[in-house]
């Protein structure tokens, strides 16, 4: 339910819920503009939705099994109790290290030192754990990744204070060990909180299109859920609907819309005995179909293979914070590894060398690195959710930042999908008197484009009498006792046109055409010249004709385009331009896109999209206009900047403290003061994003 | 420094109470809705019936 917003409408439709005898109980969740409700099985979604409408709220079913949201709390929730445990001893432990740091001496500094060790060991065992896991399972594979050195800080760290407590000795990194696993605690619950809150309105998204479909049986039609369909059923589609298998048309006539399958605008023919493809749209009459391909064998489905392949031919791109920690990791084993070596030789004392590779390691240890990356892409993630962009793939703003070359497909990307008359000017107002009134009684896209035309230009419609609509065909009448027909070109004895058209004869005179452009997306025009006033190169692909797509480009300031392409010429034409050395941005809808958003550099696709298109893409972009696009392209320049700046202040921190700890200056309290200070710039630097 | 063996178990002691008060809502899943409760607060509606499984 997306309008709701207050006290009020909660209230209003968990009463308008209860009331209705068929269901239990209801509860709303205003985070999440959802409503759970628990009914009679015999209860459907849409007689809950028709309650929810009639108090007055836009409401939409979501499919259950799409929104595996269970799964991922638990793991947020697992991650938040760690941290709190983490964080509770950190606390305790401060309060007593400061007495330690102000001077405690003897048996109370020991006592401390004991009580420390206490709180941290099993809180350290606990909330540590998910290092010491990827840890392990790195160092199995033969791998040293960020959680190395991590782990091996804090159990070394641990280790030598353990031994320093028993010999009452005056250095004890309880406090550092846990401050650390809080602070990287932190970070991973950031990174968390930001995957899973673009996780569950991608998932969201999927959910909308509840899979249902009419089964034609014996006795009538019945509701059936599109995975119970199997070959040999017929099945019934209305107009408007969408094809939910693949099939062949028994029965009726009727108009279908490709454009999102294929690109193109001009919608099709159907007859009984073509077949058509589960995505298309069916326009104007009723159609029935017998399914020949159900699910996974689907034209769509067949379409996800394609994708796969693309996506595994993708240079695999590797994330600022990866290769930081390649660089990073066996620098630190490697450093700590000679202090302790040098300080053995030098002093012949196991414990001091123990001691100093333990401060080494805790100083270098990455913990500012560890919350670098994720305090930005929270800030930026969030900033740009703001906007209506969902980042789904966790390195594509860094990929955003890189991007020099922009495609755009045309159909539904650039353009919205729906018609607009061009010709109204050149048209006879009685011509277009009728036309009106022949449109109106149709529900045909062209037919609402000239009725909204016309209406917006102040004309009232002619008298025509006896309307009907000849499904695939047009809408035919009667006006002064002529006979007056407005649809297809070869229906109504019209003649070619380049230009998506719909033609109007009355009586035996010629027909005259209205002509059609696709109408633009809002911001579209915005979008595309941000980009290129921002020095990027913009190309158009479309599966459309060469006609519109050339006028398209014309209009936009488009200088680069590409008609009649296939999915395959797509991605094609951007693995040729990545040979090139250019990092594509790829924007676009259709399933003739999904090859293509798979293989270019990083992709968007708007959140009217296919399901496979979106699933493909890197980010979805939630609102109807385009223009945040350009604006995600600076933030997401300004969020690398500031990743690196965030790597430089860490890196100047360590330089600073390292030959501290190295010369064996390093005392726990520079130790801490080090860590919190570095941790605390980063997450400063990282919020200025907001 | 005697006080020591008071205070510093009675830090402790708050410290995980507040500890546990934090796990407890953790557990009773009071993160679910945070608008929505703060917004039903406001509500003047009382519910002295609720349905009955």
């Amino acid at each position: 339910m997306p309008t709701i917003h207050c006290a009020a409408c909660i209230a209003k439709i968990e009463k308008a819920l209860a009331a209705t005898p068929s269901i239990h109980s209801a509860r709303v969740n205003l985070t999440l503009k959802r409503v759970s409700i628990e009914a009679v099985p015999d209860m459907t979604a849409a007689d809950a939705k028709a309650v929810v409408e009639g108090a007055g709220y836009e409401a939409h079913e979501l499919d259950s099994t799409a929104l595996s949201a269970t799964q991922a709390d638990r793991a947020g929730r697992e991650l938040l109790m760690r941290l709190a445990v983490a964080g509770f001893a950190a606390m305790n432990v401060m309060l007593l290290s400061i007495a330690v740091w102000s001077g405690a001496e003897g048996p109370t500094r020991d006592l401390f030192h004991w009580i420390s060790a206490a709180i941290v060991l099993p809180a350290v065992a606990f909330s540590a754990q998910p290092f010491f896991r990827n840890a392990w399972s790195a160092l199995r594979a033969g791998q040293l990744n960020m959680d190395v050195p991590i782990s091996l800080a804090i159990a070394l760290a641990l280790g030598t204070s353990l031994w320093e407590t028993t010999l009452s000795g005056e250095h004890a990194y309880f406090d550092a060990a846990i401050a650390l696993t809080f602070f990287l605690l932190a970070g991973r619950y950031l990174d968390h909180r930001t995957r899973a809150v673009a996780r569950s309105a991608a998932q969201e998204l999927t959910a909308l299109e509840v899979p249902r479909a009419w089964r034609v049986t014996a006795d009538g039609e019945e509701q059936v859920p599109v995975a119970e369909l199997r070959v040999g059923d017929l099945i019934h589609i209305r107009p408007g609907g969408r094809m939910p298998v693949d099939g062949e048309i028994t029965d009726g006539r009727s108009e279908l819309d490709r454009s999102l399958l294929t690109g193109e605008t001009l919608p099709v023919l159907a007859e009984p005995g073509q077949a058509v493809s589960a995505g298309e749209v069916n326009l104007t009459g009723p159609l029935t179909i017998r399914a020949s391909a159900v699910g996974r064998d689907t034209s769509l489905h067949r379409m996800a293979d394609l994708v796969a392949i693309a996506e595994s031919g993708r240079s695999r791109y590797t994330s600022l914070a990866d290769k930081a920690a390649k660089l990073y990791a066996p620098g630190v084993h490697i450093l700590s590894a000679l202090a302790f070596v040098g300080w053995y030789l030098y002093a012949q004392d196991l414990r001091v060398a123990l001691n100093i590779a333990a401060a080494v390691l805790i100083i270098t240890c990455p913990c500012a690195l560890g919350l670098a990356v994720p305090a930005v892409t929270t800030a930026a993630s969030g900033r740009l959710f703001k906007q209506g962009l969902l980042i789904k793939d966790a390195t594509a703003l860094e990929r955003l930042a890189q991007v020099d070359t922009v495609v755009f497909d045309k159909t539904g990307t650039l353009t919205a999908g729906t018609p607009e008359l061009t010709n109204l000017d050149h048209l006879d107002t009685r011509a277009v008197q009728i036309a009106l009134a022949l449109a109106e009684g149709s529900q045909h896209p062209l037919s609402r484009a000239v009725a909204e035309a016309a209406r917006a230009a102040g004309i009232a419609p002619a008298d025509v009498t006896g309307c009907r609509e000849v499904p695939g065909h047009g809408t035919e009448g009667l006006w002064n006792g002529q006979r007056v027909r407005f649809g297809r070109s070869a229906w109504a004895g019209g003649g070619q046109s380049e230009e998506t058209a719909a033609w109007l004869s009355v009586g035996d005179a010629p027909a005259i055409a209205f002509t059609f452009t696709d109408r633009l997306r809002d911001g579209a025009a915005e979008a595309v010249a941000a980009f290129q006033t921002a020095g990027k190169r913009v190309i158009l692909m479309s599966g459309d004709a060469p006609h519109p797509v050339e006028s398209l480009a014309n209009r936009l300031g488009i200088d680069t385009w590409m008609a009649e392409a296939r999915p395959e010429d797509k991605a094609a034409r951007i693995d040729a331009l990545t040979a090139e050395g250019a990092h594509v941005l790829m924007v676009g809808d259709g399933l003739n896109d999904t090859v293509a958003l798979a293989s270019a550099h990083v992709s968007i696709s708007p959140a009217s999209a296919l399901d496979a298109a979106r699933v493909a893409s890197d980010i979805v972009l939630l609102g109807h206009a385009l223009t945040p696009l350009p604006e995600a392209a600076q933030t997401a320049h300004k969020a690398t900047r500031r990743i690196r700046e965030n790597f430089t202040i860490a890196t100047w921190y360590n330089i600073i403290a390292v030959p501290l700890a190295i010369a064996g200056l390093c005392s726990p309290l520079i130790a801490a003061l080090a860590m919190s200070a570095s941790s605390i710039t980063v997450s400063l630097n990282a919020l200025r994003l907001r | 420094m005697n006080v020591l063996t008071y205070l510093i178990p009675i830090s402790l002691i708050l410290g995980s109470l507040g500890l546990a008060f934090f796990v407890f809502t953790i557990r009773s899943n009071q993160y679910e809705d945070p608008e929505g409760d703060a917004q039903r607060i406001l509500s003047g509606e009382y519910d002295d019936k609720p349905k009955q499984e």
